[in-house]
C-alpha cells in the first residue's frame, strides 16, 4: 500500500428479537401500518411510567457472554438528549457510563490471517422512529421507536474492509445463534456505523470521522474503501480532516457530510430516573451462560477436525443453526457425519430449494433421516433410490423403512435374479458386447444402465457390475 | 461562576430556542444564580461517598416480555399540532 495505517472502529446496533418493545407492551413485529404499533409511553407522552423489559436485560448479557464480555454486576440507564423528531421525548434512554457488558473479543479469520477483535463495551438502548421525508414536511411513524437494542462497540482495531467483512459476518453468526437478533438487514435490525481515521507509520491517529446509514455488510466495506482513499487524498494534498458525521450513500457510492464538528453532539447525559439500576448476581449470570448454544467457530472446528469432515462442509453446514443442529443429531442417532453432510448438501438443500423452504423446515426428523443412512449403508437401498426416498419424506410423515417397503423400493441382491436380467441384456444387445470385447472397456456402463432400467433402478449396481464382467469374460 | 452570553447561546442552540438579546441577558444571570446555588454544593466533603442517582433504593424493577395492546392511532395522533390520516407531521428536518 503507501505511508497511511487505516484505523477503523465499529458500533453496530442490532435489535432484539423480544415479542414487545423495551418499555412498553406494545408489539415489536416489522411493518404495520403506520403509528398502529404505539402507545403513551413509546410515544413520549408526559406522565407515563415506562418499565425495563427482563429479556431485554437477558439477551444483552446472552450476546455479552458470547462475545466473550465481562458483565457489569451493576449497571444504569442514562438518557442521552437531543432533538429531533424521530425520538418524541427529546431523548434517548441509553446507557452511558455503566453498560451491561464489558472488554469482550470476536476472533476473526480475514484475508487467511486470524485477528482479534476487541469489544469495548456493549449496551441496551431504544430504537427511534421512521422519519419519511415529503417535499415540505416530514412524517414521522414511531412504530420502531422503543423497540429493543444493543448497541456493541468495538476497539479502533481494524485495519481495512476485509477484517470489517469478516467481523460483521462473525458477530451476525453469534447473534443469531444465540438468538438474541434475527439480524434482517433489510429490515434494519442489524445496522452499523463506521468510525474512520487514517496517520503515518508511527505517528499518532488522525482525526476520525463518523459514517452512518450502513444497512449491509458490502455497504460498509465499500464506505471504508472509499473513506480511506479520501482521507489518503486529502491529507497529500495538504488539506486537514475534519471531525465529520458523513451519510453513505449506497447508490451513489459516496460519503456526504451530515453534521460538522461545530454542532458536534453534547447530550447532556444523566441517569434515567423512571429506570431502577440492575443489579445482576453471579447466579443470573451463570444461569444465562448455561443457556449459551456452541457458537459456530466451535462447531467448524469440530466438524473438521474431530469428524474429519471438509472446511467446505464445515462452512456450509453451519450457515444456520437449524441445519447445523440437524446434523449433530442426525450423527447422534448414529449416522456416519461425511454420509450425513452429502445429502444435506446435496438431496436436502436442493429440495429446500425447490420449494422456496427456509433452513428451519426442513420436515424430517433426525432419527428418521438416521435410519434412512441405515439402510443405505446395509445396502437395502442404493444411494441413488435413496435420494427418491428423501423427496418422499419431504411429502408425507413416513418412516424410510415404511416407505421402501410400500413402494418396493428394496435393493434387489439376489444374485439368481441378477443373472438372469445381465444374460438377458446381454442376448438383446450384441453390438454392445461385441464392443466391449473388442477393447472399449466403458461399454460396460451402458450394460449396467440397461439392467439398472430393467430392474427400475432396484438392482444393486455392484453387483449389476460384477455378474456382467463374469459373463462376458 | 459566570455565565457568559456564548454560553447561553449554546445552550439555546443545542435546545433549538431562539432568543432575543434582552431574553438572553436575562436568562445568564437566571443561570448564573442557580448554578452558584448549586455550587454551594461543592462546599461538602463527599470523599468516599456513592453517587446517588435514584431516590429510592429500588432495584432490578423489570416487566415480563408480554404484548399489551396498542392505542388507537386516533387517540395518539389526537393531541398532535400537525398530523394526517396517519403520521405526526414535523417541519422538513434537513439532514
Ligand atoms: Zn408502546
Amino acid at each position: 500500500m503507501d505511508e497511511f495505517k487505516t484505523v477503523i472502529g465499529l458500533e453496530v446496533h442490532a435489535e432484539l428479537d423480544t415479542k414487545s418493545k423495551i418499555y412498553c407492551g406494545c408489539t415489536t413485529e416489522f411493518g404495520g401500518d403506520e403509528n398502529t404499533h404505539v402507545c403513551p409511553v413509546c410515544s413520549g407522552m408526559p406522565g407515563v411510567l415506562p418499565m425495563l423489559n427482563r429479556k431485554v436485560v437477558e439477551y444483552c448479557v446472552k450476546a455479552g457472554l458470547a462475545l466473550n464480555c465481562a458483565i457489569n454486576p451493576y449497571s444504569r440507564q442514562d438518557r442521552k438528549h437531543y432533538f429531533y423528531p424521530d425520538l418524541p421525548k427529546a431523548f434517548q434512554t441509553s446507557q452511558f457510563d455503566q453498560p451491561l457488558c464489558l472488554n469482550g473479543y470476536v476472533d476473526i479469520v480475514a484475508g487467511g490471517q486470524p485477528k482479534r477483535i476487541g469489544i469495548t463495551r456493549i449496551h441496551i438502548e431504544e430504537d427511534a422512529g421512521k422519519l419519511i421525508h415529503g417535499a415540505d414536511q416530514t412524517r414521522v411513524d414511531y412504530n420502531r421507536c422503543g423497540v429493543p437494542l444493543i448497541e456493541i462497540v468495538t476497539e479502533p482495531d481494524f485495519e481495512n474492509s476485509a477484517q470489517v467483512h469478516a467481523f460483521l459476518e462473525a458477530l451476525r453468526e453469534i447473534l443469531l445463534y444465540t438468538e438474541v437478533s434475527n439480524c434482517k438487514m433489510e429490515e434494519g435490525s442489524l445496522r452499523c456505523d463506521v468510525n474512520l481515521s487514517i496517520h503515518r507509520e508511527g505517528e499518532p491517529f488522525g482525526t476520525r470521522t463518523e459514517m452512518k446509514n450502513l444497512n449491509s455488510f458490502s455497504a460498509a466495506a465499500a464506505a471504508v474503501e472509499y473513506e480511506a482513499q479520501r482521507q489518503r487524498r486529502v491529507v497529500l494534498g495538504g488539506g486537514k480532516i475534519s471531525q465529520d458525521t458523513l451519510r453513505w450513500d449506497d447508490e451513489a457510492g459516496y460519503n456526504y457530510v451530515m453534521r460538522s464538528k461545530e454542532d458536534a453532539d453534547e447530550y447532556f447525559y444523566f441517569p434515567e430516573p423512571d429506570i431502577m439500576p440492575m443489579v445482576l448476581s453471579e447466579g443470573y449470570i451463570e444461569r444465562i451462560r448455561k443457556t449459551l448454544p456452541e457458537l459456530p467457530a466451535k462447531r467448524r472446528e469440530r466438524y473438521v477436525q474431530v469428524m474429519g469432515l471438509p472446511m467446505y462442509d464445515a462452512q456450509l453446514l453451519t450457515v444456520s443453526k437449524f441445519i447445523s443442529d440437524f446434523f449433530d443429531r442426525t450423527v447422534a442417532a448414529g449416522a456416519q457425519p461425511k454420509a450425513v453432510s452429502n445429502f444435506i448438501m446435496g438431496d436436502i438443500t436442493r429440495l429446500l430449494n425447490e420449494r422456496g423452504l427456509a433452513p428451519e423446515k426442513v420436515p424430517i426428523q433426525p432419527d428418521a433421516m438416521a435410519e434412512l443412512l441405515d439402510l443405505i449403508s446395509k445396502g437395502v437401498i442404493s444411494n441413488s433410490m435413496g435420494s427418491k426416498v428423501i423427496e418422499i419424506m419431504f411429502e408425507e410423515t413416513k418412516s424410510p423403512a415404511d416407505i421402501v417397503r410400500e413402494r418396493g423400493m428394496a435393493q434387489v441382491s439376489d444374485a439368481g435374479a441378477i443373472r438372469g436380467m445381465c444374460e438377458q441384456v446381454i442376448a438383446e444387445n450384441p453390438k454392445i458386447v461385441a464392443d466391449y470385447k473388442g477393447g472399449k472397456v466403458k461399454a460396460i456402463t451402458a450394460l449396467v444402465g440397461q439392467v439398472m432400467k430393467m430392474s427400475r433402478g432396484k438392482a444393486n449396481p455392484a453387483m449389476v457390475n460384477q455378474l456382467l464382467e463374469e459373463l462376458l469374460k | 461562576m459566570t455565565i457568559t452570553i456564548e454560553t447561553v447561546q449554546h445552550i439555546a442552540h443545542l435546545a433549538k430556542l431562539q432568543l432575543s438579546e434582552t431574553e438572553m441577558f436575562r436568562l445568564a444571570d437566571e443561570m448564573e444564580k442557580i448554578v452558584g446555588f448549586a455550587d454551594k454544593l461543592s462546599e461538602l466533603d463527599i470523599e468516599g461517598v456513592k453517587p446517588t442517582t435514584h431516590a429510592v433504593a429500588v432495584q432490578n424493577v423489570l416487566r415480563d416480555d408480554e404484548l399489551k395492546p396498542s392505542y388507537d392511532r386516533e387517540k395518539i395522533l389526537q393531541n398532535a399540532p400537525e398530523r394526517d390520516a396517519a403520521c405526526f407531521l414535523v417541519p422538513k428536518v434537513v439532514e
